[in-house]
């Protein structure tokens, strides 16, 4: 795009295309009283400086030492979740579903991005690429193998398709050595990834 | 992992974007459903020829669906945004360095 550059005085560095069309909108949106500037900065703040994987890694390591929390956790995660104080702002409803020889699960969504905002916060930009959008539902085993995780045959992969209405969380199994840790510990083996269903928690002492 | 991981926000203005979208959906705007079938039938548009890659691309779909839905919902007209980003460009093109930007409106 072609400039009218003043070169004879110093001017404020011209910010790219859409960042000017990201003032423009929010201009006119403040200015008609559509948006609130406060309610903007709040959401920023949280989701730079509040929301991420290591509130989803407190509900997982809580399932793994309490039985009888992984048991209301699975029964109805957004109440679970409010005991760890932890609420999806949009009232998004949010499933757990437990990974176990037998299966394992893996979340996408296939429409655009959604993802557990209260428990992850903003998805990776390769969570919302076509290569995976598209790929995890047609061939999860290779997308997985991507990722560098492989399954014992015995394993189906679920695949579970998030939307506006429904977001997934994967409780991925245990890992073997951690008998009588405490939630802080254990919350330190849970990625983000084991928690997407395209990785497994850290090994215990690794 | 017992820090907030990074954000997977690569420029300021992806942040400010999403900050816009969601403040309007709880404000009444658009229903976050509405806004997840429109941003997904853009990314459909754009998908169609080539592989979205989730970064600036998608964040590209995201503004471009944003500013359709606000266009046709009339709060935003496109002859509107465009004027607001002429008077944004223009603001910082010939405000000194140092100096706070404001665009004329």
């Amino acid at each position: 795009m072609p400039h009218d550059h003043h070169h004879d005085e110093p001017h404020s560095l011209l910010p790219s295309d859409p960042a000017l069309r990201v003032k423009a909108l929010q201009t006119i949106l403040v200015r008609k009283g559509l948006v609130d500037p406060a309610a903007m900065e709040a959401i920023l703040e949280t989701y730079e400086t509040k929301v991420g994987p290591h509130l989803g890694a407190r509900v997982v390591a809580r399932a793994w030492a309490d039985p009888a929390f992984r048991a209301r956790l699975m029964a109805d995660a957004n109440a679970a979740m409010l005991e760890l104080g932890i609420s999806g702002r949009q009232g998004e409803h949010v499933v757990a579903v437990e990974n176990s020889a037998r299966q394992h699960n893996m979340v996408v969504c296939t429409l655009c991005s959604c993802y557990p905002w209260p428990l992850l916060g903003i998805p990776p930009a390769w969570y919302k690429s076509d290569a995976y959008r598209k790929r995890a539902v047609r061939e999860p085993r290779a997308v997985l193998a991507d990722f560098g995780v492989t399954l014992p045959e015995g394993t189906a992969v679920r695949v579970w398709d998030s939307t506006a209405e429904v977001r997934y969380l994967v409780i991925p199994e245990r890992p073997g050595g951690t008998e009588g840790w405490d939630e802080e510990s254990l919350a330190t083996l849970v990625t983000r990834d084991s928690m997407i269903g395209t990785g497994f928690p850290r090994e215990a002492g690794a | 992992m017992t820090s907030p991981a990074p954000s997977s926000f690569s420029d300021p203005w992806q942040a400010e974007l999403f900050a816009l979208t969601v403040a309007l959906s709880d404000a009444g705007q658009f229903t976050w459903h509405a806004w997840t079938e429109a941003f997904g039938a853009t990314l459909r548009r754009h998908g169609a020829n080539r592989m979205l890659d989730g970064g600036e691309d998608y964040f590209a779909a995201w503004l471009e669906t944003l500013e359709t839905l606000l266009a046709t919902s009339g709060a935003a007209p496109s002859a509107e945004a465009a004027q607001a980003r002429a008077a944004w460009e223009r603001a910082y093109l010939t405000t000194p360095h140092g100096q706070p930007v404001r665009p004329d409106l």
